[in-house]
C-alpha cells in the first residue's frame, strides 16, 4: 500500500500480549479523515490497550499500523504527536502542581516560552469555546476544566486524529453537549476522532462509524445510527444484558440516614469542604447522589462512614442514633455498612488474601471472627466461601490476593462483604465504576433487593444511567453543597445537569418555568 | 579583618557542606525520589576525596574523586530503587550504612595523616572590596560552586524545559509516562546529580573544612541536609537561607563554647541536631507551607506497563 | 540489553523464603572477591570470617551475646517497619535505656536487693520508650518526619551519655576516666555459667510473643493493614496515630531493654560508648528477617556472626574489623534487591530498538 489511502489510520491484525493474556488479538480498525469513529466494548475488552498502541504508549506484540497509507511504528507518544495524533486520557495525564500553561508546554515540542504559549492557549481555547486561564494551577480546577486542558493541549498541535477515552464520564450532560459541538466542528475541519465510550445513546447521537471489541477481538464494525442501543449492547456483551427486575412497591420505613446542617472544612489545600448538607434516607428506599467527580463525594462518604468525624454528634444520624462523633467501627456496630469508591487500597488491601480482607470491615461485628483479640481464620474462610457462592465471585483459587481479581469480581467481593451482614443502612460510593455489565447488573439488583427488604441505601454515583435505573429519590452534590432530594420521576436529566454544574435550586426552578 | 567579617566567613565554611548536599537532594526529591543515603554518599566523597588528594597531592583531583564517589554510590541507590523498585526509605538507609562502613575501611590507612588543603581562590580586584570582597570573592572553588549551584538549580528548575520535566515527573509519574517522558532515565539523572553534590559536600569536609580524614567525619550533616530540603519546602533559595541559618547555629555553639560559658560542651554540640528537630516541627506543623510544593510522587516506585 | 520487571499476580511465597538466602549467598560471594582483592585466599578468609565463629563453644557463646541486643532491637523494628513507621533512632533509645537503668546503681551504688535487677530492666524499658515517644509525638502532632527526628535524637542521646559519664555521674574513684562506678551483684544480669546472660532469654520471649501477636491477633492484623494500605486501615477503623505511637513505644522499649541489658552484662558500667552500633545493625536484622519475628531470630544470629567474623578477620587475617560494617551494608543491599523478586519477575531482554516513525 503506498501513497494516498482513503483511510487516515489502519491497524491490521494488531495483537498485544500481557504475559499469557491477549489484551488485543488480531485487531483491525480503519478510521477515515473527518470521521467520528466509536470504539465500543465492555470494561476489559481491550479498548484502552488498542489506543495506547496507536498513541505509542505501548508497543504491539504483532501486527501493523498504517498512517495515511504508509506503514509506521510509533515508538513513543512524542512520535505519535509528530504524526498528528492527539489523545485525551480517561484518567487525565495532568500535573496538579503545575499551571495550565506548563501542563500544555509538556506536550509541545521546541523551546519553552510560556508567555507566547499562554497567548496561543487563550486564543485557541476561545476559538473552540473551551475557555481556560493559562496561569491557573490545575489542582484548583474542576474536572470539566481539566478535560478542556487536555483537549486544548491536543488542538494546539493541529491533530489529524484525536483519540478520546471515555470523555463524557466526568461531564455534566450540558458539558457533554458542548463537547459534542466541539468534536463535530473538528470533524467538519477534517480531523478524525476515535471515540471510546460505553454510553450507547451518545454514540448513536455523535458517531459515524463504530468498531466493537469483545475480549480483545473485533466482533463487529457497524454504523451506530442504524443500530439500537440494545443491539449495540448485545454486540458488546455477547449476550442479552439482564435488565434489572422491576421495583416492587416500596414500603415507607423510618428515617435511617439523616444529616442536618453537616459542614466540614476541607482536609488539605486541594480538598472540598462540605457545606450544610441536609439529607434523609428512609428504610426501604434508595437515594442517589449525582455529581461531577471531585465535588465533595468522597468527603461526604468519609463523613457518613466516620473515617472523618463531624464537628458535632448530631450532624450525622444513622439508625436514629446521633453518631457524628462515632468511629467507623462504632457505626458498623449500629448495623451500618459502607463501600468506598476505591476498591484497591481503600475497600480492600491489595496484597492481602480475600479471607483477610473479610476481617477488614467485620472484625468488631458479632460474627465470631475475633475472640478476645485473637482472630479465628477458619471463620474468615467460611465467610469468604459464602461470599464467593452468593455473589458469583470468579477467581483462580480459594483465597487469592485482592489485587489479582478483576475489577468486577473484586467489586462483587467488596459489596458482598457488606451485604452479607444484612445491614440496616448501606452507603456506597460509585457502586459499579469500571466493572463489566454482568457484575454491574448483579450489584444494582442486590442494592434494590436490600432496599426492598427494608434497609436504607444511599448511592453516590457519577453514572446518571445507573442513578435513573435504581434510585427512588435523587439529589445532586456540587462544590460541597447538596440539593434537596427529589423523587426520581420528578426530575429530568437536564435539571440534574444544571445542578451538577452548580446552578442553585432557584436557577433550576427558573429553567423549569421557562420550559413550562 | 573585622570580627563580623570573620564570623560570616566561618559561617559560610560551616554552611557550605550542608548547602551542597541539600541542593543536590532537592533536585532528587523534585523528581519524586527520596534518597536518604545522603550521609553515606557524603562520607564516601570525603574519604575518596582525601585519599586521592593525599596520594596525588592535588586537591582538585581530590574534588573530582569525591564527586565520582558520590555518583557511584548514587548509582547503587538508583539501580535498587529505580530498576529493581526496592523500597526507597530502606535503600537510603542501606546506602548510609554501607557508606559509613566502606569509608571506614578505605580511610583506615589515612587516619591522622595531614591533608592537602584546598586553598582560597581570591578573585583579583573584587576580593579587595571591603567586607563583601572576602566573603563573596575570597573563597575556595567549592564555595563558589555552592553559590553557582543554587543559582543554576533555581534557574533550571523554574525557567527551563528540563526543570519543568523534572517537576512534572515528581508530581505525577504516570501522567509523565503517558505523555512519553522517560520517568526512569530522568530520575537516574537526578539521583546522580544528587550523588555528585553529596560527594562534593563530603569532599569539602575533608579537603577544605578540616583537611584530614576522621572516621564518620560527616557527623550527621547528610541527615541535616535532608531536613533542610523539607525546611526549604523544595525551593532552592530557601535551601540557601536554611543552610546559612544552620551554619550560624553551628558556629554560635562553637563561639559560646570558646567563650567558656558554664554550659556543658555536649549541650552546645547537640544544638544543631536539636535545631533540626525544631525546624522540622515548625515547618511540618504548617500544612499549607509544607504540602503545596511537596512532590506528590515522592518515595513512590514507578513500573511502566509494557 | 535491558532489565525489566514483570509484576506477578500475587506475592511469591517461594521467593519470600529464598530471597534472604540468595542475599546471604551473594554477600559471601562479594566478600570472597574483597578478600581476593586484598591478596588473601578467599576460601580460607571466608572460612575464618563466617564459619570459624560457630566452630567452638566459646565463640558460640560470644555469638549469642552479640545476637541478643540485635534480636531484641530487630524484632521491635520489624514491627515498626511492618507498620510503615520508620524508627531509625534505636541506637539513641538503646543509649537512653542504659542511662535510665544506670540511674539506680549510679545514684544508689550501695542498694543491693533482688529488686534491683528487675527495677533496672524496667527503668531501661521506660527510658527507651520515653525517648522513642518524642519522634512519635512530633509525628502525630506536627507531622514531622520521624526518620529525621529519630535519627537526630541518636546524636543528642550520645551527647547526654557523654556528658553524664564525664560530668555528674563519673566515678569519683575512677582516676578521672569517663566512666561510672562498676556495676556489681544484683546490678548485673545473671549468666548461664559463661557469658550468655538473661537478656538472651528475654530476646527469645520477645520473639515468641511478637510472632503470636503478628500471626494471630487483631493487633497484628491492624499493624499489617496500616502498613500496607493506610486508607484501608482507616476504613477498617484502625488509627494510624495510635499505631505510630505503639510501634515507637514497642521498639523503643525493646531497644532500651537491649541497652540496659548490655550495661548490666558485657559492659558492666556506663561509659561514652556502650554499643558498636547495634541500633543501626538491627535495621539490617529486621530486613534480613523479612520483618518476621521468627526470621529476626535467625537474622540476629547471622549478623552476630558478622561482628565476630570482623574480630576474627582482625586477629587471624590481619584485616580491619571495619570489614564487618561493609559486609553488613552489602548484605542489606542484596536483601533489598532480592526482595523485589517476591513481587516481580526479573527478565533480561536483548532486543532490537524499535524503529523510529518516518519524518513528516
Amino acid at each position: 500500500m503506498t501513497g494516498q489511502s482513503e483511510f487516515l489510520l489502519q491497524t491490521i491484525g494488531v495483537t498485544k500480549m500481557f504475559g499469557d493474556l491477549a489484551a488485543n488479538a488480531d485487531v483491525t480498525l480503519k478510521v477515515a479523515p473527518g470521521e467520528i469513529h466509536a470504539l465500543l466494548g465492555e470494561n476489559g475488552a481491550g479498548k484502552s490497550t488498542l489506543v495506547k498502541m496507536i498513541y505509542g504508549s505501548l508497543q504491539p506484540t504483532s501486527g501493523e499500523l498504517f498512517w495515511m497509507g504508509e506503514r509506521v511504528t510509533v515508538p513513543n507518544p512524542a512520535a505519535a504527536r509528530n504524526l498528528g495524533i492527539g489523545m485525551v486520557f480517561q484518567h487525565f495525564s495532568l500535573f496538579e502542581a503545575l499551571s495550565v500553561a506548563e501542563n500544555i508546554a509538556l506536550a509541545m515540542p521546541g523551546k519553552l516560552d510560556l508567555d507566547i504559549l499562554s497567548e496561543r492557549i487563550t486564543r485557541v481555547s476561545k476559538e473552540y469555546g473551551l475557555p481556560l486561564d493559562p496561569s491557573a494551577l490545575v489542582a484548583d480546577l474542576s474536572v470539566g476544566e481539566r478535560q478542556r486542558i487536555e483537549i486544548v493541549r491536543c488542538l494546539l498541535q493541529e491533530p489529524r486524529l484525536l483519540i478520546m477515552d471515555e470523555p463524557t464520564a466526568v461531564l455534566t450532560p450540558q458539558e457533554a453537549d458542548q463537547l459534542f459541538v466541539t468534536l463535530n466542528r473538528l470533524a467538519g475541519e477534517g480531523c478524525a476522532v476515535l471515540y471510546i465510550s460505553h454510553r450507547l445513546e451518545e454514540v448513536k447521537q455523535l458517531c459515524h462509524n463504530s468498531t466493537i471489541l469483545r475480549h480483545g477481538k473485533v466482533v463487529a464494525n457497524v454504523d451506530p445510527q442504524k443500530e439500537t442501543a440494545a443491539s449495540l449492547a448485545r454486540l458488546m456483551v455477547g449476550a442479552d444484558v439482564h435488565s434489572i427486575s422491576a421495583r416492587a412497591s416500596r414500603t415507607e420505613g423510618p428515617v435511617m440516614i439523616e444529616t442536618s446542617d453537616l459542614s466540614m472544612p476541607s482536609d488539605g489545600p486541594f480538598g472540598v469542604s462540605l457545606k450544610n448538607i441536609a439529607l434523609d434516607v428512609q428504610g426501604g428506599e434508595i437515594v442517589a447522589i449525582a455529581g461531577v467527580a471531585g465535588n465533595g463525594q468522597s468527603e461526604l462518604f468519609d463523613a457518613l462512614s466516620g473515617e472523618r468525624q463531624a464537628l458535632t454528634g448530631d450532624a450525622v444520624k444513622l439508625c436514629g442514633t446521633n453518631c457524628g462523633l462515632t468511629s467507623v467501627t462504632g457505626r458498623r456496630q449500629m448495623n451500618a455498612a459502607f463501600v468506598p469508591e476505591e476498591r484497591l487500597g481503600h475497600g480492600a488491601v491489595p496484597g492481602m488474601p480475600l479471607s483477610e480482607n473479610v476481617i477488614l470491615t467485620r472484625h468488631s461485628a458479632a460474627s465470631g471472627l475475633t475472640r478476645s483479640g485473637f482472630i479465628d481464620r477458619e471463620v474468615a474462610h467460611q465467610i469468604n466461601d459464602r461470599l464467593t457462592q452468593k455473589f458469583d465471585i470468579r477467581k483462580g483459587k480459594r483465597d487469592p490476593e485482592a489485587r489479582s481479581l478483576s475489577g468486577g469480581n473484586l467489586q462483587k467481593f467488596v459489596v458482598g462483604r457488606e451485604l452479607d451482614r444484612e445491614p440496616k443502612v448501606l452507603i456506597i460510593n460509585q457502586p459499579t465504576w469500571g466493572v463489566d455489565a454482568g457484575a454491574a447488573a448483579l450489584i444494582r439488583q442486590a442494592l434494590i433487593d436490600l432496599a426492598r427488604s427494608g434497609s436504607a441505601v444511599l448511592v453516590i454515583s457519577q453514572d446518571l444511567d445507573e442513578i435513573f435505573e435504581i434510585a427512588d429519590r435523587i439529589a445532586v452534590i456540587s462544590r460541597g453543597e447538596l440539593s434537596t432530594p427529589r423523587p426520581a420521576g420528578d426530575i429530568s436529566l437536564e435539571q440534574i445537569g444544571l445542578l451538577m454544574a452548580g446552578a442553585h435550586e432557584k436557577g433550576a426552578a427558573k429553567v423549569e418555568r421557562a420550559k413550562a | 579583618m573585622g570580627a563580623l567579617e570573620a564570623v560570616i566567613l566561618t559561617i559560610i565554611t560551616a554552611s557550605t557542606p550542608l548547602l551542597l548536599a541539600a541542593i543536590g537532594e532537592l533536585v532528587v526529591e523534585r523528581s519524586g525520589v527520596l534518597n536518604l543515603g545522603v550521609e553515606g554518599m557524603m562520607v564516601m566523597g570525603a574519604v575518596c576525596g582525601f585519599a586521592v588528594s593525599y596520594s596525588t597531592g592535588s586537591p582538585y583531583l581530590g574534588v573530582l574523586a569525591a564527586i565520582a564517589a558520590g555518583v557511584f554510590m548514587s548509582l547503587l541507590f538508583g539501580f535498587l530503587t529505580l530498576t529493581l523498585v526496592a523500597n526507597q526509605v530502606a535503600t537510603g538507609l542501606a546506602l548510609t550504612l554501607l557508606g559509613l562502613g566502606l569509608s571506614g575501611l578505605i580511610g583506615e590507612s589515612f587516619v591522622g595523616l595531614p591533608g592537602v588543603k584546598l586553598t582560597a581562590l581570591a578573585i583579583p580586584g573584587l576580593s579587595q572590596i571591603p567586607f563583601i570582597g572576602p566573603i563573596l570573592f575570597g573563597q575556595d572553588i567549592l564555595v563558589y560552586a555552592s553559590f553557582a549551584l543554587v543559582a543554576a538549580v533555581s534557574y533550571v528548575m523554574f525557567k527551563t524545559r528540563t526543570g519543568l520535566i523534572i517537576r512534572a515527573i515528581g508530581d505525577n509519574h504516570t501522567s509523565a509516562h503517558a505523555l512519553g517522558y522517560g520517568v526512569i532515565p530522568v530520575r537516574y539523572a537526578c539521583v546522580m546529580f544528587g550523588g555528585a553534590c553529596a560527594g562534593l559536600s563530603g569532599g569539602y569536609l575533608s579537603l577544605a573544612y578540616t583537611p584530614q580524614w576522621i572516621e564518620n567525619m560527616t557527623g550527621g550533616r547528610g541527615w541535616i541536609a535532608l531536613a533542610l530540603v523539607v525546611f526549604s519546602t523544595w525551593l532552592p533559595k530557601r535551601v540557601a537561607i536554611g543552610a546559612y541559618l544552620f551554619g550560624a547555629v553551628w558556629i554560635m555553639g562553637l563561639y559560646v563554647q570558646a567563650a567558656g560559658v558554664g554550659i556543658p560542651s555536649q549541650f552546645l554540640s547537640s544544638l544543631p541536631y536539636l535545631v533540626t528537630i525544631v525546624a522540622l516541627v515548625i515547618i511540618s506543623g504548617n500544612k499549607t507551607l509544607s504540602r503545596v510544593n511537596t512532590p506528590a510522587c515522592i518515595g513512590q516506585s514507578f513500573v511502566p506497563d509494557r | 540489553m535491558k532489565l525489566i520487571l514483570e509484576k506477578r499476580a500475587e506475592h511469591s511465597q517461594k521467593m519470600a523464603v529464598l530471597s534472604p538466602l540468595i542475599a546471604i549467598a551473594l554477600t559471601v560471594l562479594v566478600g570472597g572477591i574483597i578478600f581476593a582483592v586484598r591478596g588473601l585466599n578467599p576460601f580460607y578468609a571466608l572460612y575464618i570470617y563466617f564459619i570459624d565463629p560457630v566452630m567452638s563453644l566459646w565463640s558460640i557463646e560470644q555469638l549469642v551475646v552479640k545476637a541478643t541486643p540485635l534480636i531484641l532491637i530487630g524484632v521491635g523494628l520489624a514491627i515498626c517497619f511492618t507498620a510503615n513507621v520508620w524508627n531509625i533512632g534505636a541506637e539513641g533509645q538503646l543509649t537512653m535505656g542504659a542511662v535510665f537503668g544506670g540511674l539506680l546503681p549510679v545514684m544508689f551504688p550501695e542498694f543491693q536487693s533482688p529488686l534491683v535487677m528487675p527495677l533496672m530492666l524496667l527503668l531501661g524499658v521506660i527510658g527507651g520508650m520515653a525517648y522513642a515517644a518524642i519522634p512519635a509525638l512530633l509525628k502525630n502532632r506536627f507531622g514531622a518526619n520521624e526518620i529525621l527526628t529519630s535519627l537526630m535524637l541518636v546524636y543528642v542521646a550520645g551527647f547526654i551519655l557523654d556528658w553524664l559519664v564525664r560530668g555528674p555521674w563519673r566515678d569519683p574513684m575512677g582516676f578521672n576516666f569517663p566512666k561510672t562506678v562498676t556495676f556489681d551483684g544484683w546490678q548485673l544480669l545473671p549468666t548461664f555459667g559463661g557469658t550468655i546472660h538473661m537478656g538472651a532469654v528475654l530476646a527469645v520471649v520477645a520473639v515468641v510473643v511478637l510472632a503470636v501477636v503478628m500471626g494471630r491477633t487483631l493487633k497484628g492484623f491492624e499493624i499489617l493493614v496500616l502498613g500496607n494500605a493506610p486508607r484501608a486501615g482507616a476504613f477498617a477503623g484502625f488509627s494510624r496515630t495510635k499505631i505510630v505511637l505503639f510501634s515507637f513505644l514497642l521498639s523503643g522499649g525493646l531497644a532500651g531493654l537491649a541497652g540496659i541489658g548490655e550495661v548490666m552484662s558485657t559492659v558492666g558500667q556506663l561509659q561514652p560508648t556502650i554499643s558498636p552500633g547495634y541500633g543501626f545493625t538491627a535495621i539490617i536484622v529486621a530486613f534480613l528477617g523479612r520483618l518476621n519475628p521468627i526470621g529476626v531470630l535467625f537474622a540476629g544470629l547471622m549478623l552476630g556472626i558478622s561482628y565476630l567474623g570482623g574480630e576474627a578477620a582482625q586477629v587471624t587475617l590481619g584485616m580491619s574489623d571495619k570489614i564487618a560494617k561493609v559486609f553488613q551494608g552489602i548484605l542489606l543491599f542484596f536483601i533489598l534487591a532480592c526482595d523485589s523478586m517476591i513481587l516481580y519477575r526479573i527478565r533480561l531482554i536483548t532486543g532490537a530498538k524499535p524503529q523510529a516513525a518516518p519524518a513528516e
